[in-house]
């Protein structure tokens, strides 16, 4: 297992422009071999050892040294997408680069939405794809595909390999670029001409690229500026997102918040920044985030943003988010900065390097918390509108998801399990109802939405981090778009678990339609499923299938006890929707369907506090 | 409004295909764009002048920044900058009107590059408004064909690079 300190020095070291692996300090350096032994030894260099991908023509070269590498794990999917997201789960589990190895033309063109995914969620990624010779390029020949520049607008940068001179170098960049700064995935396009010419393998252990210079360190008189805000806001709010996660901020971030006791609410990226066992973690805001997180950001008077960069799904209507408070914006990506709000401290660094300064000059400064009012009254609203009671039940014969999570949640040991989901309903109800301590061991396709990523990335979190428990919760149609991934679990020995949240349905925009389209369910019905149980058997998995309630413990049990590759098909019903929920370009305290106990646990729709009222006079120190 | 940049970038293929499909997908247009290798052979300077607001054109050079391709990129806009374009017009003139076209050519210091049987081709360089002028003058004469290069530019005195 890697160890946080572990994480912590990787990132350190990418920083510094070193190898992730020996570098130099290879048994190959000074040899002459051939471009596709010098891509395989580059590998062992940055020390890689496990690497997803799909052989193919162009590609052939490159698998052929591969087969000679006592290092390297080679992983086979089923399909380019699938390793894609395999690496991708990998990278995010382990907080490593994950590498793809796939051939041209089609072999490229499938790993699109994976390197799409990995951009948008800011997850470092090396995707190596074979590419026709030199002599061909642009000539349309068999399986060629301009992925260069298919890529251009998803990837965080690219090469065209034009000389085995530039090879070493060029992954060294490759990592490098991928795994600092604000992470992403970085795209080498290899002819494979290249891969049969002969040259002398020399790896770089430095790295230099004038033209790439993050920022790490955030300005001191911002930082300062930043700490003064913090210190007299009465009603402060921490915003934690991806950015947390990436940079191993956690430490620094609780330290923020418990000495100032600023409650804390998460983005989807930001799940687990805090752990949830943390009273002041409130949890997930936006779209379907608690009524009591949307509530305190639309009461808070000082935002204080960690590497999060305001999503249309965490913000609403964004001329109504948050009226009353000021913006601090830390991100390392100064395009974040600016781009949705406007800051009132902009702090452009690296949000851990950032959060300690903010946390020195506090310690400096003697500052104590004056936020505890609001603090406790944001608790109670906690207590007024949870996301679910057991005395609440919309359909008391079937299963409700969010009984189902919460048996998941309570029987995985948080210190010792990966979550992964797919998209769509099933998402948010995992999202609102798994309980985190760690950061990375929630794993979902944030930015880009990816139905179809979270099993495969289940099976490349799996390889990663082997001593955890490993779940995919999904839904009958995200597990649809790569269950042939099921054959690569089986195939290698991957104990992952998937649970089916199956409401025979597109359930997220059945839900849309059911609420905004007069029930016209246009295409979202999924009657004519596959028997999951019997598809599961195919592949060579164990299965069930449960529909009632006093089924779910003993399912669960065996299913987390199994030894290999596990399906449970859990019959929800169709209609079941996710609360609360923001409508699309609504202000997030416009919640439809929050839960409210001061009227006797009752879904109600209403903007802001409501009929009820606001739960007790105001504290003091409001002041709009 | 228009907007004025000077970036160098990377001189490599694909790089000028970087720089426009970032401003193009950040939902930008593209006014004017000049290219081309700078004294060191591994670098290119492109001008582009973009149309934005201010947040608009503040994400752009943000975003161009992020590129690994990209080096520098100096802001013109407010700048003391010497912006320079070049224009070629190819004038209808019957053989007895060429001294007309040829004079107005002159005023504006530009040259005479090529004379055919019924036109007169003319090389202008200067201001966006200088050619403008021309333009308009020679339009009374029937301009067959017109050519601008887009508009470079660079800083001036101190301002290295």
């Amino acid at each position: 297992m890697i160890t946080v300190e572990e994480k912590i020095a990787r990132r350190q070291r990418a920083i510094e422009g070193r190898p992730f692996g020996p570098g130099s300090h290879t048994e190959h350096e000074g040899k002459t071999m051939t471009g596709a032994q010098a891509i395989i030894a580059s590998l062992e260099a940055e020390g890689v050892d496990t690497i997803f991908g799909y052989p193919g023509g162009q590609a052939i070269k490159i698998y052929d040294a591969l087969y000679d590498s006592k290092k390297i794990h080679h992983v086979l999917a089923r399909h380019e997408q699938g390793a894609t997201h395999m690496a991708d789960g990998y990278a995010r589990a382990t907080g490593k680069v994950g590498v793809v190895l796939v051939t041209s033309g089609p072999g490229a063109t499938n790993t699109v939405t994976g390197i799409a995914t990995a951009y948008m969620d800011s997850v470092p990624l090396v995707v190596i794809t074979g590419q026709v010779t030199r002599g061909v390029i642009g000539t349309d020949a068999f399986q060629e595909s301009d992925i260069v520049g298919i890529t251009m607008p998803i990837v965080k940068h690219s090469f065209l390999l034009q000389s085995t001179d530039d090879l070493t170098r060029t992954f060294r960049e490759a990592f490098y670029i991928a795994s600092t700064g604000r992470p992403g995935p970085v795209l080498i396009d290899i002819p494979s001409d290249l891969s049969g010419s002969e040259m002398v393998f020399h790896y770089p252990d430095t790295v230099n690229i004038p033209s790439y210079r993050p920022t790490y360190k955030g300005n001191a008189k911002q930082v300062k500026q930043a700490a003064q805000l913090i210190s007299e806001a009465r009603r402060p709010l921490i915003m934690a997102g991806g950015g947390i996660v990436a940079s191993h901020a956690c430490p620094e971030l609780v330290e923020l918040a418990e000495r100032m006791q600023i409650p804390v609410v998460t983005t989807l990226m930001g799940k687990a920044a805090i752990p949830c066992s943390n009273p002041l973690n409130l949890g997930p805001v936006g779209m379907h985030g608690s009524k009591y997180a949307n509530m305190a950001v639309t009461e808070s008077d000082l935002i204080v943003a960690c590497g999060a960069r305001f999503s249309d799904r965490v913000t609403g209507k964004v001329s109504e988010f948050a009226p009353h408070a000021k913006i601090i914006h830390i991100d390392i990506d100064p395009a974040e900065i600016g781009k949705i709000v406007n800051p009132a401290v902009p702090i452009v660094g690296d949000v851990k390097v950032v959060l300690a300064a903010i946390n020195e000059r506090l310690e400096k400064m003697g500052a104590a918390p004056v936020c505890e009012a609001w603090r406790d009254e944001v608790f109670t609203w906690r207590e007024r509108w949870p996301f679910y009671t057991s005395d609440f039940a919309d359909y008391p014969d079937k299963i409700a998801p969010e009984v189902l999570l919460e048996t998941l949640s309570a029987k995985l040991d948080p210190h010792a399990s990966i979550v992964t989901t797919e998209v769509g309903q099933h998402q948010m109800w995992a999202l609102q109802n798994i309980h985190r301590e760690h950061a990375r061991t929630f794993i979902s396709s944030g930015g880009l939405g990816t139905m179809g990523f979270g099993f495969p990335a289940a099976i490349g979190a799996k390889i990663g981090c082997p001593d955890e428990q490993v779940v995919c919760i999904a839904g009958d149609g995200s597990f649809q778009m790569n269950s042939q991934e099921m054959a690569t679990a089986k195939i290698n020995g991957v104990n992952v678990k998937v649970i089916i949240i199956d409401n025979r349905a597109l359930g997220m925009v059945h839900q849309w339609q059911h609420l905004f389209y007069n029930d016209r369910f246009s295409f979202t019905e999924l009657a004519d499923n596959p028997d999951f149980v019997k598809l599961a058997d195919a592949y060579g998995w164990q299965a069930a299938r449960i529909s009632h309630p006093d089924e779910i413990d003993a399912a669960l049990d065996e299913m987390l006890a199994a030894d290999g590759p596990y399906l449970l098909d859990v019959v929800i019903p169709a209609a079941q929707t996710v609360y609360p929920m923001v409508a699309p370009g609504a202000p997030i305290d416009d919640i439809i369907g929050a839960l409210d106990v001061t009227l006797g646990g009752v879904r109600v729709t209403e903007k802001g506090f409501g009929e009820a009222g606001r739960p007790r006079p105001s504290h003091e120190g409001v002041d709009e | 409004m228009n907007y004025l940049l000077s970036v160098l970038v990377e001189n490599k293929p694909g790089v000028l295909s970087r720089v426009t499909g970032l401003i193009s997908r950040r939902g930008f247009n593209i006014e004017s764009l000049t290219v081309a290798p700078t004294e060191d052979e591994n670098l290119s300077r492109m001008t582009i002048i973009v149309e934005a607001d201010e947040v608009g054109f503040e994400q752009i050079t943000k975003q161009l920044h992020k590129l690994v391709s990209v080096y520098k990129i100096s802001d013109l806009t407010y700048e003391e900058a010497v912006e320079r374009e070049l224009v070629l017009f190819k004038v209808q003139s019957s053989p007895e009107r060429r001294h007309e076209v040829i004079e107005i050519a002159n005023v504006f210091r530009a040259k005479v590059v090529d004379v055919g049987k019924n036109t007169l081709t003319i090389e202008a360089t200067g201001t966006a408004s200088k050619l403008d002028a021309m333009e308009d003058l020679f339009r009374s004469y029937g301009i067959k064909q017109l050519t601008r290069t887009g508009k470079i530019a660079m800083s001036r005195g101190a301002h290295e690079q």
